[in-house]
């Protein structure tokens, strides 16, 4: 019916909107690294900071 | 079925330390962060151009943002303050070393065997090479705007440049792909939509 949806106005000046090629293909690539999630090596590497960090400030306490 | 990746508690053997007490709530620093992660890492790779350079520099980053935490006001602008990080340890980490060569068949173009999207596999590998042709700030503000979501205001903070400034990368950068690529940008597929369903095997099914 209306195929010619414009685009939203944020986007509509730069031409990376959902109706542009560059746009789709820039989030293509970009989605496939988001898209694999987080490695399990940040997540141990946070787990090790949280704790680190409780334990400072539980010595800080005493 | 997948399991949530994002999960913290999900880890597959139990944890070798018992605490004295039960664990407290992550703190949201870090609930936060964590939820920037994939499109840091994206942005990272970006950057870098090779999956193993950008997880280091993740890491790297990961590491300065928690020494730094208290410098950060929570409520703020968590994944933008995080971009910067990363992106100032990308330059300067490559001064350090000078700049090296980098894989002109990188690992975008590895992931598209496995992870084909929308497009075929060929037209996104052009796509990569076009991106990669471009100075590394047209590149990196396009990916910022078209792809990590940022406004102009955020972008140009995060790469520290004015607002018009970021405004006049981004559109040289889109006619330099258009250019490269042939097209005439708003829903023009050209001639790539067509030569794509010819040349893409379909040995992914």
């Amino acid at each position: 019916m209306n195929q010619m949806t414009p685009a939203r106005p944020r986007r509509s000046e730069d031409g990376l909107g959902p109706n542009s090629d560059i746009g789709a293909k820039l989030r293509a690539l970009y989605g496939q690294v988001q898209d694999e999630g987080i490695p399990d090596k940040f997540l141990d590497l946070l787990e090790k900071l949280a704790e680190a960090e409780e334990k400072t400030d539980g010595a800080k306490q005493n | 079925m997948a399991p949530s990746r994002i999960s913290r508690t999900a880890k597959p053997e139990a944890p070798k330390k018992v605490r004295p007490e039960a664990p407290p709530e992550p703190p949201s620093f870090k609930r936060e962060l964590l939820a920037t992660l994939p499109s840091l890492r994206a942005f990272a790779v970006s950057l870098s151009g090779k999956h193993d350079k950008a997880d280091d520099l993740v890491q790297d980053t990961v590491m300065k943002a928690w020494a730094k935490q208290t410098s950060f006001e929570m409520g703020t602008n968590l994944k933008a303050w995080l971009f910067t990080i990363l992106r100032n340890e990308f330059y300067s980490q490559m001064r350090k070393r000078g700049r090296e060569v980098q894989d002109s068949d990188g690992i975008f173009t590895e992931r598209m065997s496995v992870h084909p999207s929308q497009y075929g596999a060929m037209d996104l590998a052009d796509f990569k090479k076009a991106l990669d042709a471009l100075p590394d700030d047209q590149r990196e503000a396009i990916i910022l705007i078209g792809a990590s979501g940022f406004s102009y205001e955020e972008a140009a903070e995060i790469c520290n440049c004015a607002i018009g400034t970021m405004k006049s990368r981004v559109s040289r950068a889109r006619t330099r792909l258009q250019a490269m690529l042939g097209v005439t940008g708003e829903a023009d597929y050209g001639p790539d939509a067509v030569s794509a369903q010819v040349t893409t095997t379909p040995h992914f099914s």
